[in-house]
């Protein structure tokens, strides 16, 4: 289907199954229950999954396929960002042509910082890409605050020309939507004790979350995803086969930093505003880290490694030292006091520590990520099967 | 005039002159080995045929045109493979992937933009790649991670990726280096074969003596970067430089 093998179709039709019934699957809990807090079900969080998603899937078409790793990605999302803000500002709050112009934008970004930066590999590009993705941020910051907004960010106003939609009517600045439907509106469903919510802005990022898998597939099972692989197992033996390398890297890191882009745009349509904090150092890390946590060069790794940060990031920094009180005020004191101040520093503002924690457990047993996780537990669950199947076989196959 | 005319090429190393004045013709469709003891300048000769070096002074022609200052992708597109002295091949790749990569660059030229397309609807190369896996005898293994086969299957594979380009010059650096007899003897009947069935005309650089003599219709003997004599194998066993130049004045 679709031109892809029957694998890679039900991994596709599976990610899209997820992403639709995600306000269902993410909301297990019901409202005012204790375990409510472990709900991700909500607008904002279940847009940062999908956009963060389609980062970490541009970022693993670069670093997954040729092995660059690139430290200077966040500098495409904030450019996004920007591209996206301004569009709004000058030509429509309209979120398509504010999201062309972004993937637009940061790929001709991540033409000329990938031209230079591709010139060395290894920890050399790191530190190119790192070197260039906080001048832009500096930039950003402080140099270009008319374009940029500087410390406060770049925001709408209700005197911005919009020239397509008109001058604003009443006091309200307009919002982002797609040909009239609002991206903030939503629904809500309520079935007994839960409730979920829809956002348009969820299933529109979701909708463009699947469409930019399904690029990455195609892109993995194509003749230049193979040149790519080649090129990270062995440049020389590749230069020797009449082939260059170069313009195959460059193409990767404008397709990783166009994603990128798409990202940021993306971002801005959910909330119309920009800040250069979205491309500091930490942020280019953050994808690094999700895109290894779920499996580099794998599919499907990189949006579970983005879904399972944003989980973290939303959801365990939001337990305090009440709720675990809470939790544990079935124990005696003195126990209660000790496990609350074992379990403290992991929680909250240490949830940094927790993903730490994760981070090394994954690449010391998982190198292949959570991906991998899922390939032994199913081994684990099939390996009866497989013996079935194997016994089947030899004795069905004549010996040599 | 040969189909490759190295001519007063000449390279240093700082102090160390590790080519100097050489010259060598290898004729169209032959066998053309280069020998000379540890240090006598083969690879640096060789690299500078690649597009690894660039000579100092001197010219490299392949078949009337000028290699110097090409990039090795360029020189390889001009008909120049090359087989590594250890066995470079996508360890990452499968078996079957390794052999299609040469034939798209032969089709396609150094790149192309063909991210959407799907791999295994290029009927055309998969049948050439499985092709030319079953003339190597390998055909079994193409799916196999290829870096987890054995050496001489490496060397084979290696051997085969750059056939599959169908260069018009094959170079050789040490193909059997740090090789059992058993496979030695195997890349010796592949090349050997190679050389029956095909107009390609071979440069080898070897140690061995017995692969040497077993392929070789012409021998350049160099030693401290300049050729002592080039002839044919008979002539070469027994002359007195070449004994000299190997096993030193007093032998």
């Amino acid at each position: 289907m679709l031109g892809l093998n029957k694998k890679d179709t039900s991994l596709l039709i599976l990610v899209a199954a997820l992403a639709l019934f995600a306000p269902f699957i993410l909301n297990p809990f019901p409202v005012g229950s204790a375990m409510a807090q472990f709900n991700a079900g909500y607008p904002d969080l279940m847009q940062r999954f999908v956009i963060f998603g389609i980062f970490a899937i541009g970022f693993n078409i670069l670093f997954g396929l040729t092995g660059y790793l690139s430290f200077g990605h966040a500098a495409f999302l904030g450019v996004g960002s920007y591209a996206a803000v301004w569009m709004f500002k000058l030509l429509s709050m309209n979120v398509v042509p504010a999201i062309i112009l972004s993937v637009i934008t940061a790929g001709l970004f991540a033409l000329v910082i990938g031209y230079v930066s591709l010139r060395r590999s290894g920890i050399y590009f790191s530190i190119l890409t790192l070197a260039f993705a906080q001048m832009t941020y500096a930039l950003a910051y402080s140099v270009l605050t008319p374009i940029t907004g500087g410390e406060t960010g770049l925001q709408l106003a209700l005197d911005d020309p919009r020239v397509l939609d008109g001058a604003a009517t009443g006091d309200n600045i307009p919002v982002p939507g797609f040909f009239g439907m609002e991206m903030r509106g939503s629904s809500q469903l309520e079935i007994g004790d839960w409730a979920f919510t829809f956002s348009n802005g969820y299933y529109f990022c979701a909708i463009i979350m699947l469409l930019s898998f399904y690029l990455s597939i195609r892109i993995f099972r194509s003749p230049f995803g193979m040149m790519l692989r080649a090129i990270k197992s062995n440049q020389q033996r590749l230069y020797y086969t009449g082939l260059n390398a170069r313009p195959y890297t460059l193409a990767a890191f404008v397709i990783s930093g166009m994603y990128a882009g798409l990202a940021g745009g993306l971002m801005a349509a959910m909330d119309p505003l920009a800040g250069a904090e979205r491309m500091f150092w930490t942020a280019s890390g953050e994808v690094v880290l999700m895109t290894i946590l779920g499996g580099v060069g794998t599919l499907i790794g990189p949006v579970l490694g983005a879904g399972l940060i944003k989980y973290m990031e939303n959801i365990l920094s939001k337990i305090n030292s009440d709720i675990l009180h809470g939790w544990f005020a079935f124990l005696p004191d003195g126990l209660e006091d000790l496990i609350v101040t074992l379990i403290y520093p992991f929680i909250g503002k240490g949830w940094h520590l927790t993903l730490g924690l994760m981070f090394m457990l994954v690449v010391i047993f998982l190198p292949g990520g959570l991906v991998e996780a899922g390939q032994r537990i199913s081994r684990l669950f099939g390996r009866k099967k497989a013996d079935d199947k194997s016994e089947k076989s030899t004795s069905t196959e004549p010996a040599e | 005039m040969g189909i490759l005319e190295v001519k007063d090429v000449n390279k240093r190393f700082g102090g160390l002159q590790a080519l100097g004045d050489v010259n060598l013709s290898v004729a169209e469709n032959s066998c053309h080995a280069i020998i000379g003891p540890n240090g006598a300048g083969k690879s640096t000769l060789l690299n500078c045929l690649v597009g690894k070096l660039i000579p100092d002074t001197g010219s490299v022609m392949f078949d009337g045109q000028s290699v110097l200052g090409r990039k090795p992708y360029e020189i390889n597109q001009m008909g120049i493979s090359r087989v590594f002295q250890t066995p470079e091949i996508f360890g990452d790749l499968s078996v079957l992937e390794n052999m299609m990569i040469p034939i798209f660059a032969r089709r396609d030229g150094a790149f192309r933009m063909h991210a959407v397309e799907d791999t295994a609807n290029e009927k055309e190369i998969v049948d050439q790649a499985e092709n030319m896996l079953e003339s190597l005898n390998m055909a079994d293994k193409r799916h196999m991670h290829s870096a987890s086969m054995s050496r001489g299957d490496k060397r084979r594979l290696e051997i085969g990726m750059c056939l599959a380009q169908e260069p018009r010059l094959l170079l050789l650096d040490e193909p059997t280096a740090g090789m059992a007899r058993a496979d030695t003897n195997n890349t010796i009947d592949l090349l050997k074969q190679i050389k029956d069935e095909r107009d390609i005309t071979i440069a080898i650089i070897e140690h061995d003596m017995h692969v040497v003599f077993s392929l070789a219709e012409r021998i350049t003997v160099l030693a401290q970067g300049t050729p002592l004599v080039e002839d044919t194998p008979d002539k070469i066993k027994g002359h007195p430089k070449v004994r000299e130049a190997y096993l030193g004045e007093t032998a």
